[in-house]
């Protein structure tokens, strides 16, 4: 039975206490944060394979390539802003650079939906340092189901994964038997007019959007780009082709991040008309998640307007 | 122990580091120089391993968190058998397996890769623990320079070894005293280093870095129980070569053709 909304960080503390139980490599790291992160589930069941370094983001990355050379399959958890941003070298240089160790980095808090905290808390460039490392895979699921199946998929892969995961309650709009295949992204839903490609929650904005555009007569394709790195190239031309128009969401930079890997592969392989939505090079800043969408123009009316806009 | 053939593993580690060095025309010769005894005494007398399988699961692992050092442990590695020693006087050319610091993905016997100062002991700490977890007994060394402790995550690193209690763990300080752009002091003091050490709750001892038998005892003697140990090496930086000790200038600058022959000769070699 489908949930019909959940927070993706929930889904992310319990797909790690069941893939505890099923993997007794598996450890996991956390920075003073178990309990916004959701690895307190884990570190309660599974007492001795669970560490609180403190608030040592640097060290957490190290610890953890030094478990995954212990032949561990540590998960390093914090939020996206301090993981990806505070010890990006720690993640490039102890991790990716040195033979592409087995590190999964799961962060959650990402993007504005962060919310309150404000902007120092909001990381709106993690995908785009993330994805720009040799060897890292880049998840961005786009709801509570989708991270479960992240987090074990992610564990299958041999070498670093960074999966960004979300804070607020979220809408649920993938079914626990869709396919997901890292690196295979999901078409779905078929249009004619135009293709919205979307990640994370900004997903569910795009189908909204791709309803209202139905009602006066415009088809949109949606694709959940759930894989940023690597990118499924042969759908993104496939899909950007049908339609010749392209439209990415996503709730991060347009600088570097979804938006940047499409338009990479379009612009070299096949040029079709192309409208990056994201935060435009900005910081965030204090509000409710809702009131910070809004703001920063990430709603489904905004889709729909730069749909219109381009037809 | 034969204290006479160490010795002359040491020289001969020495002459490497000054021709592998003036071969690539850079690299760095004073904290290579530094290093010598303490990595022999390790390699020779101290460490659990087998060099014909590098990666055997029971061996005790060293991670060299100054890496750019690495010729020194390059040199006693392929004296160890790890690898050929005419791979040395590839260093930091094109294809090598010897790159400019310590890449664990071409060389054979490197732990962990290294070389951006302050992350190697994260990784080492992580090791330990990774053996704790499994339950084997073998040992992590970890190296730091000086200069390195300024790095923020050294404290990090050492104030988690501390609380998981890693008495599997030696850190090995290589206090040379002097950095890239002058004394420790002048640029950031550790202020009094044993004292401090011993305030965070390791296991400390103080020891010549250049005295092998005084090294291969602090390396053996276990920890206090449940300590990690933190061995702070007394070392000059450049020894051996009358013109490079303890000249800060001789942290990243290459001998030309001259000094070269010079300081092999002062090392005993035959030019």
């Amino acid at each position: 039975m489908m949930e019909k909304a959940k927070s993706p960080r929930i889904a992310y503390g319990e797909a790690l206490l069941e893939l505890g139980e099923k993997d007794e490599k598996v450890v996991v790291l956390d920075a003073d944060l178990a309990h916004a992160t959701q690895t307190a589930m884990f570190a309660e069941k599974f007492k001795n394979r669970f560490f609180n370094v403190g608030i040592a983001e640097q060290n957490l990355m190290g610890l953890a390539a030094g478990l995954a050379l212990s032949g561990f399959i540590p998960f390093a958890s914090t939020f996206a802003v301090f993981g990806a941003g505070r010890a990006f070298e720690q993640i490039r240089n102890t991790i990716c650079y040195p033979n592409s160790l087995n590190v999964k980095i799961a962060v959650t808090h990402a993007g504005i939906t962060v919310g309150e905290d404000g902007g120092s808390h909001q990381a709106v460039e993690d995908i785009s340092l993330m994805r720009s490392l040799p060897g890292m895979t880049v998840i961005v699921p786009c709801d509570a189901v989708e991270t479960k199946k992240a987090v074990f998929a992610a564990s299958k892969i041999k070498g670093p994964v960074y999966i960004r995961i979300a804070r607020p309650v979220a809408p649920v709009i993938t079914n626990e038997d869709d396919c997901f295949i890292p690196g295979k992204a999901n078409v779905i839903r078929k249009g004619r007019d135009v293709t919205l490609f979307a990640a994370g929650l900004m997903v569910a904005k795009a189908l909204e959007a791709a309803e209202i555009l139905d009602g006066n007569g415009i088809s949109a394709s949606v694709i959940n780009i759930h894989t940023i790195k690597p990118l499924d190239v042969e759908t993104v031309l496939r899909e950007a082709g049908s339609t010749g128009r392209a439209i990415t969401i996503e709730e991060h930079s347009i600088i570097g991040g979804l938006g940047s890997a499409i338009a990479e592969v379009l612009i070299e392989k096949m040029p079709v008309k192309m409208k990056r939505i994201g935060i435009n090079d900005l910081f965030g800043q204090s509000g409710t998640p809702d009131e910070l969408l809004k703001h920063y123009g990430l709603t489904a009316e905004h889709i729909v307007s730069a749909v219109n806009e381009m037809l | 122990m034969n204290l006479k053939h160490l010795q002359d593993i040491c020289a001969t580690v020495r002459r490497d580091i000054i021709t592998m060095i003036g071969k690539a025309n850079s690299g760095h010769p004073g904290g290579s120089l530094s290093l010598v005894e303490i990595l022999v005494s390790l390699y020779y007398e101290v460490m659990n391993i087998k060099p014909e399988d590098p990666q055997w699961e029971d061996r005790d692992r060293l991670v060299l968190s100054k890496g750019h050092g690495c010729p020194a442990l390059y040199s006693v590695l392929a004296h160890r058998g790890y690898f050929e020693k005419d791979k040395l006087i590839t260093l930091r050319k094109l294809g090598s397996i010897l790159q400019g610091h310590p890449d664990m993905k071409k060389t054979p016997g490197i732990d962990a890769s290294t070389g951006s100062l302050g992350q190697g002991l994260s990784v080492a700490a992580g090791m330990a623990l990774g053996a704790k977890l499994k339950n084997k007994n073998y040992k992590i060394f970890c190296i730091i320079g000086d200069g390195e402790m300024q790095e923020g995550q050294i404290w990090e690193a050492m104030m988690a070894s501390i609380h998981y209690k890693l008495d599997n763990l030696t850190i090995i300080l290589d206090h040379n005293r002097l950095q890239i752009d002058g004394p420790n002091d002048a640029v950031m003091s550790l202020g009094h280093i044993t004292e401090r050490m011993k305030a965070f709750g390791f296991d400390v001892c103080e020891v010549d870095g250049h005295d092998i038998e005084a090294l291969i005892n602090t390396f053996c003697r276990p920890s206090s129980q449940g300590k990690p140990k933190f061995v702070i090496a007394n070392t000059v930086k450049g020894k051996g070569v009358s013109f490079m000790e303890n000249q800060v200038g001789w942290h990243g600058k290459t001998p030309n053709a001259e000094e070269v022959k010079k300081a092999l000769i002062e090392l005993g070699g035959e030019i």
